[in-house]
């Protein structure tokens, strides 16, 4: 018995199944409960859960022609569609809609690699195709190109950029390699942005601005239209990865290594993530480092630095990326060590070199070999044999080291007070330019009670980030309302923007329905 | 004509066809599960689904080694997930794949 979508009777809902299949075939509309089940998030915090939503079928079109008469049957009988690409958004929802009882468009049999050039450095793609299947086909065509991959390589670069995910390596700011879209409107139009906009362009791929208003920023976290291909820019493959650590031995040294650090990033001179690392982390289970934490008062700034140096070890250390040829990477590391010496301390190791692209062998003695443009699993290694899923929680915080310590202890103290002690902690990533991202990661789990647990102390987390000026940049569905609330300058200007352009875009709300917090008109619920 | 090779032609017209099926169907099951298996189950670091299985006590933990796995295991493994294995929609593994790599898994 399907789940029907909210003020859809059955027999309409019938009717437009029945037509979903005259468009796409019998064999790509999926209804059963067995095969909706399967758009479930595999990482819902809602599993056991009423709430956890579910779809009421799923439809998986083959073309732009087939997503065009999908929109135009959902506007007819006013079916909501979610759409999604490959459907691996692990964490942030996977292929589950946020209004139960959506169809999902599942746009994985779009899966054409339509162009990679690597002459110029970019690829046309549709939302299918996975940054696994981009990769496969840049090396059995031998070309000169390196693919930035977010964590997991299951995820499309159509999606992933769609939703302003974050990679390793140079490129690593998905949106910003965003190079021209084909979008399907609510209304079935089709549109291309920037050059694309010219008949016959030849320059689709290579510029990006088109002329006039720049719109393509609209269908990201958004729901205003279908992106059925997409160009990204690539990156020439560079001839070596280096990696080189900085090390100081002082609480507040942090502040000129982060200073440091920034230079060097908004120079492209250090053009990969990394992150600040505390070896007090890595001491964490030592008992001398936990007796003097356990005293009352806890540890002294002092009395941790004095622990440290008195086991060798600095306070803070970063290991810098260098992605380049093989006579400036060296000079590279060689500036940088000159900038981060006025700091008193500090210390300097040479880490992993790697020639790019890399050999079987090499690849073979590296866990994670996304940073050297090849993309991998090895992500989930993070959550243990046990794990079950997990949800991230990712406020984007200045690039400065005062911040740092803002951060950590407003929420170290937030999750001392709320008993939280499994979270895993990234601090102070450079995924984006400019800004620190700091990833806190809660475990999901097939348990009621610790979900609900986990769900206060995410919402909880997203309101004391917000109060101190932190926002999300991208989260589950589950927390969509919360972060849009956020958002909330001059009474949410930003939102009643977004739904201005909801209501012009798609009057009948048939677009992924509560997608970052944009819901139709019909589904709006008064703000408070 | 060898002895031998007088056999084999015998035998074909009755055995050939079943035993190329079968094979055919591995083969593709070979191919599906490079594609989808081996990023999570393969040998080698990284594989978060082979380490998963050692923790677990899997001997040997990557799949295409073992011996003890049914379609059962493997279809509701696919369909259902296992731990942080999630499920896999039919538009990325579909029944026809699916069985594919059952009957990879199984002549192995």
């Amino acid at each position: 018995m399907p789940n029907l979508p909210p003020g859809v009777n059955r027999k309409d809902f019938q009717d437009a199944i029945a037509q979903f299949q005259m468009a796409v075939g019998k064999e790509w509309v999926f209804t059963s409960d067995e095969d909706v089940e399967l758009y479930r998030d595999s990482y819902s915090p809602f599993w056991h859960e009423p709430e956890d939503p579910v779809p009421s079928a799923a439809v998986a079109p083959d073309g732009v022609e087939q997503v065009q008469q999908i929109v135009r049957i959902a506007n007819k009988y006013k079916v909501p569609l979610w759409t999604v690409s490959t459907g691996k958004n692990l964490a942030y929802g996977g292929s589950a809609p946020r209004l139960s009882g959506s169809v999902v468009l599942d746009l994985k049999r779009m899966n054409r690699i339509l162009e990679v050039n690597d002459r110029n450095h970019y690829a046309l793609v549709e939302p299918g195709v996975s940054y696994f299947d981009l990769y496969r086909y840049t090396q059995e065509k031998g070309l000169n190109v390196f693919i930035d991959a977010p964590d997991p390589g299951w995820g499309s670069p159509v999606g992933n950029t769609l939703d302003r995910g974050g990679g390793h390596t140079p490129l690593r700011d998905h949106f910003a390699t965003l190079c021209g879209m084909e979008v399907v409107l609510a209304n079935g139009d089709v549109v291309r942005t920037g050059m694309g906009a010219l008949p016959n362009s030849r320059t689709w791929q290579q510029y990006k601005y088109g002329f006039g208003p720049y719109v393509d920023g609209i269908f990201t976290q958004s729901n205003f239209g279908i992106v059925t291909k997409m160009g990204v820019w690539l990156y020439p493959m560079p001839e070596m990865r280096f990696t080189g650590t900085v090390s100081v031995p002082k609480h507040d040294d942090l502040i000129p290594m982060v200073d440091t650090l920034s230079y060097l990033m908004n120079s492209n001179i250090v053009q990969g993530t990394t992150r600040v690392a505390s070896s007090l982390t890595a001491q964490a289970r030592d008992a001398e480092l936990i007796a003097l934490r356990s005293k009352p008062g806890g540890a002294a700034v002092p009395e941790l630095e004095d622990y440290l140096r008195r086991k060798s070890l600095p306070y803070w250390s970063i290991d810098l990326p260098f992605y380049g040829p093989t006579e400036v990477v060296p000079a590279q590391w060689a500036f940088a060590k000159r900038k981060f010496s006025a700091i008193p301390g500090v210390q300097f190791r040479d880490g992993a070199t790697n020639k790019l692209p890399p050999s079987a062998e090499d690849l073979a003695k590296v866990a994670n070999t996304v940073p050297l443009g090849v993309p991998s699993l090895a992500i989930f290694s993070a959550l243990g044999p046990n794990g079950q899923g997990h949800i991230d929680l990712s406020p984007i915080t200045p690039m400065t080291g005062q911040a740092v310590f803002e951060v950590m202890e407003v929420f170290d103290k937030v999750l001392q007070e709320m008993g939280i002690t499994n979270v895993g902690v990234v601090p102070a990533g450079t995924y984006y330019p400019r800004s620190f991202f700091f990833l806190f990661t809660f475990p999901i789990e097939h348990d009621v009670e610790k979900n609900r647990e986990t769900r206060a102390a995410f919402r909880r987390l997203v309101q004391v980030a917000a109060e101190h000026g932190w926002g999300e940049y991208r989260t589950h569905i589950a927390f969509m309302d919360d972060v849009a609330n956020t958002y909330s300058f001059n009474n949410h200007a930003l939102l009643r923007l977004h739904e201005t352009l909801k209501d012009a875009l798609d009057p009948n709300g048939i677009l992924s329905p509560g997608k970052s917090g944009i819901w139709p008109k019909h589904l709006r619920k008064a703000r408070t | 004509m060898t002895r031998m090779c007088l056999v084999m032609a015998l035998l074909a017209p009755i055995a050939g066809p079943a035993f190329a099926a079968d094979q055919s169907q591995a083969d593709r099951g070979h191919e599906v599960y490079q594609k989808w298996c081996t990023p999570c189950h393969g040998t080698g670091l990284g594989k978060p689904g082979t380490s998963s299985a050692a923790a677990h006590g899997a001997k040997p933990a990557v799949l295409e080694q073992r011996t003890d796995l049914t379609s059962k295991m493997i279809e509701t493994a696919v369909r259902n997930g296992y731990y942080f294995m999630p499920r896999f929609r039919k538009t990325e593994i579909s029944d026809a794949d699916l069985a594919a790599i059952i009957s990879y898994l199984a002549h192995k």
